[in-house]
């Protein structure tokens, strides 16, 4: 989360609302480890990664849906055999992140 | 998790970062009070709650073995903090201070080494007792220029370096490198990277060996410095070192990916 810090402070300073993703567990091969991060605000804006750029696309829509909501929760991405069109990441890993809004 | 635009929690985490000190964040990823935060920070009173006082009592002690070893991670607990139970997931994630990158020489590749360890995040010291190489014009990238000795710089510092933190030795002048060497292997540094053509590496080695270094010591040294790329220019010079610095902590021969098998994430 360190590296996000100077955009999230911006963000926080031009009034726009945030949500924070961070991974919080790696199951097998992951190419991030737990802490990385990545932040959206409500235009749109992205900063920081948390995977290979495998499923940043669907961390944001996510995370623009937990701006909305003001919900936080576990999201999971991963892939298998029974879901080969879903996100998954490209390694075969599985990332457990939570996305939350910055309001703490 | 207020109404209001306040972050106090936040706040208090980037203040922290922002003067490098320790601190741990706890938050509440699965069971009742998700999103509920505690922050830790040593010798400091903890800000936030996790809303039970038995959870955190039994957070805030294991949270301070997590900041001392630098660990990021998942714990379970019950909702009264017990052991053995699964109902709350708390991430704990430490944020430990950078760690440091020691360059003895102010050279050509000084520089590019310097910004090198910056992009992967060392705090970065250059030192070298000649005042007229060691200037802020050259190296305003370093997080700090001292102008003295390496060894005496080691006295100071060097009960405070440790395993994730470098030594790299760029003088290639055996008046500076001797004692700069036989200083760095009397501290816990993980790294000790001493540049040098195969010529000075064998006086130098001779040197040192006069000066009372073991063999254990010499093995600990990585001389001449960084991995076998073929680099020439200070840039790629300073990639082959840092490539040698990761390699070395995570114990790998570094030969290239597409020559080796299984997950390339271990």
């Amino acid at each position: 989360m360190k590296e996000i810090l100077p955009d999230l402070k911006k963000w926080q300073k031009a009034g726009r609302r945030i949500a924070v993703a961070r991974v919080v567990d790696v199951d097998g091969s992951g190419p991030r480890l737990p802490g990385a991060a990545m932040a959206v605000n409500e235009d749109g804006e992205v900063t920081g990664s948390v995977s290979g750029g495998c499923v940043e696309g669907a961390v944001v829509m996510e995370a623009l849906d937990i701006i909305d909501s003001r919900d936080r929760r576990m999201v999971t991405f991963g892939y298998s055999d029974d879901e080969a069109f879903a996100v998954g990441l490209t390694c075969g890993g599985t990332i457990h992140l939570f996305i939350e809004p910055l309001d703490w | 998790m207020t109404d209001s635009d306040e972050t106090p929690i936040f706040d208090r985490l980037d203040a922290a970062i922002a003067v490098e000190a320790p601190v741990a964040l706890a938050t509440i990823t699965e069971g009742p009070g998700v999103g509920a935060k505690l922050l830790f920070q040593p010798g400091e009173p903890v800000v936030g709650t996790l809303g039970d006082p038995d959870l955190d009592r039994v957070v805030t002690r294991d949270i301070e073995g997590e900041l001392a070893s630098g660990r990021t991670g998942v714990r379970h607990y019950g909702v009264h903090g017990e052991a053995n139970e699964t109902a709350v997931a708390i991430f704990i994630e430490s944020f430990a201070p950078p760690p440091q990158m020691l360059i003895f020489g102010a050279v050509d590749f000084t520089a590019a080494l310097a910004r090198v360890g910056k992009v992967l995040g060392y705090r970065v010291t250059v030192c070298d007792a000649r005042e007229v190489f060691a200037t802020r014009a050259r190296f305003p990238m370093a997080d700090e220029l001292v102008v003295d000795w390496p060894n005496r710089l080691l006295d100071q510092v060097g009960g405070g370096l440790g395993a994730r933190d470098v030594v790299c030795v760029l003088t290639h002048d055996p008046k500076f490198d001797v004692p700069a060497i036989t200083s760095a292997l009397e501290t816990g540094v993980g790294y000790i990277g001493v540049m040098g053509s195969r010529r000075t590496h064998d006086d130098r080695t001779k040197r040192l060996v006069e000066a009372g270094v073991t063999p254990e010591g010499l093995a600990r040294l990585r001389s001449p410095i960084g991995l076998d790329l073929g680099a020439r220019t200070p840039e790629e010079t300073a990639i082959s070192i840092v490539a040698e610095i990761i390699a070395l902590r995570t114990g790998r021969t570094a030969p290239a990916l597409k020559d080796t098998e299984g997950p390339i994430h271990r």
